[in-house]
């Protein structure tokens, strides 16, 4: 699971208020390298909750990855960021599509409830007794 | 020379001459203008002649810079079901541009390493993949993805991906560490999904606020003729008189959730209810249909409809004399409100409170199924059979 999906998830359990951000917990994570899209990215960025990700890095253990504020369009669309290891879009891309969490959870802030992430797929569904009425 | 993506053209071609003999075809392109013709007859370039001719083979040459081709009509004593042959036709004509149809066995299913029972057949995911206008830098998901046959047809064409199921074995263990849907994009190259998640259309794990994020939505919903839907909550909505289920707090981590059957209507509402929310303005949603024949053809009026969408085409596939799955294709063309939520809202009450009466109604299992002569009873108003003589459907179709 990459941190794209952990941004866009929320916990619907029943008792959940937003169910949101969830809480990851990681047991095992990997990095796969991949092409960075400046275009997918600038896309994407409106759509990103920046706090939930930075969190996300940060329970990862890589506080330095992401600052705190989002990067600019300007910044993404810069000469020659994509060849530029340390540059916003890289940082960007390396966040959202390159960290793989393997094993672990994501916990509702409200229920504490635990969606387990297992092979990389977290599995998001309720139990009979969960779904709301 | 230029390849197109749709596959259902399969060239285009500058027509030089024709006729009902190769005489008159000669005649013909004799008479066809030195000026059309000689750019492509230089004596650099190469060529080569393709006699093309409906039932017969075709000859193959390697990587020549112009094809011509013969094509003839004549009757071979086979038409494969297309009206006879009046007169004898001959062409001869430049190709202008063709569809890359090689794709086609390359993803054949019979050579893909993780099939399910209802996989997309290759051509008509990519028909859909066309239909949604997957390309570079566009994400598509699909929330029925099984083994992600059409989520490989639109990562083909360059787009991202992304897809969900309920069905944990499918999304998440397929056949083994080497064969599962990442090894499908692995087979052939492709970059693989963003996500793959397991999860509930009907119950859809998205954070609030997020909206607008997918490009288009592509898939094949479970109608229940060949696989039927499920959605959570099992055993509260099929018992609704027992007491709810509730479970041990010692079992919640190894407990396997039981579901409930999914209705069409309701499955259909609520995947329309999710691309009026996730799709971008001008963003695609295109899946397929189930429609009863009435009278041996397809009702449009009986096709689904959104206050967000506009219908931009309908392509019927006949599966048999009483039924045919449409292939909608459906623009975004109003925005996400407040008002479309809350209608939505209501109308999930609704499927909730009557969830038997959905189930009997928008049964297209024992539509598709049962006897033709019940049916024809029930469409004359006669009283439908009763209970005790109800046509037992052998095997499970989960």
């Amino acid at each position: 699971m990459r941190l794209l999906t952990h941004n866009m998830l929320a916990s619907n359990a029943r008792g959940a208020v937003t169910g949101y951000p969830l809480k990851l917990q990681v047991v095992k994570w990997s990095t796969k390298e991949a092409e960075p899209n400046p275009e997918f990215l600038r896309g994407m960025l409106p759509k990103i909750d920046w706090p939930a990700l930075v969190a996300a890095t940060q329970a990862l253990g890589l506080p330095e990855l992401l600052p705190e504020a989002p990067p600019t369009d300007a910044e993404l669309s810069a000469e020659g960021a994509a060849a530029d290891e340390g540059s916003a879009l890289r940082r960007l891309h390396r966040a959202l599509l390159e960290i793989h969490i393997e094993e672990g959870a994501l916990v509702c802030p409200d229920t504490d409830r635990c969606f387990p992430i297992s092979r990389g797929v977290p599995n998001m569904l309720l139990h009979e007794d969960e779904v709301r009425n | 020379m230029c390849v197109f993506v749709g596959l259902l053209v399969k060239g285009i071609y500058e027509l030089w001459g024709q006729g009902t003999t190769y005489e008159e075809l000669e005649r013909a392109v004799m008479a066809y203008p030195e000026e059309r013709k000689l750019p492509y007859l230089t004596p650099e370039s190469t060529f080569k002649i393709v006699v093309d001719s409906f039932g017969k083979g075709r000859v193959n040459l390697k990587k020549p810079d112009h094809k011509f081709f013969v094509m003839e009509t004549d009757d071979y004593g086979c038409n494969n079901g297309l009206p006879p042959v009046a007169q004898r036709t001959v062409f001869f004509g430049r190709e202008v541009g063709a569809a890359d149809r090689h794709l086609l066995p390359t993803y054949q299913l019979k050579s893909r390493k993780y099939i399910g029972p209802t996989a997309m057949d290759a051509e008509m995911a990519f028909l859909m993949a066309n239909q949604g206008l997957a390309r570079p830098g566009k994400l598509v998901y699909d929330p029925f993805v099984g083994t992600g046959s059409i989520l490989v047809a639109a990562a083909h064409f360059g787009a991202m991906t992304m897809g969900a199921d309920i069905d944990i074995r499918v999304v998440r263990d397929g056949r083994g560490p080497d064969c599962n849907i990442w090894s499908n994009f692995e087979q052939y190259k492709l970059p693989e999904p963003l996500c793959i998640l397991r999860a509930d259309n009907n119950v859809p794990p998205w954070r609030p606020g997020l909206k607008e994020v997918f490009d288009a939505i592509i898939c094949d919903p479970p109608y229940g003729v060949r696989a039927g839907g499920r959605k959570s909550g099992g055993r509260k909505l099929i018992k609704g008189t027992v007491a709810p289920y509730t479970v041990p707090d010692e079992k919640r981590d190894s407990h396997i959730p039981s579901t409930a059957p999914y209705s069409l209507a309701e499955c259909v509402h609520d995947l329309l209810h999710l691309a009026a929310r996730m799709l971008v303005m001008g963003g695609r949603l295109v899946f397929f249909f189930p429609v009863v024949r009435e009278d041996g053809v397809a009702n449009p009026a009986k096709y689904p409809e959104h206050p967000c969408f506009r219908l931009l085409a309908s392509c019927e596939q006949i599966l048999s004399m009483r039924y045919s799955r449409v292939l909608l294709t459906m623009v975004k063309v109003g925005p996400y409100t407040e008002e479309v939520e809350k209608a939505a809202e209501e109308r999930r009450r609704e499927f909730r409170e009557n969830h038997h009466k959905w189930m009997e109604e928008g049964n297209l299992h024992s539509a598709v199924f049962s006897p033709a002569d019940q049916a024809a009873a029930a469409a004359d108003g006669k009283p439908a059979i009763d209970r005790d003589s109800k046509p037992k459907y052998r095997g499970k179709y989960v």
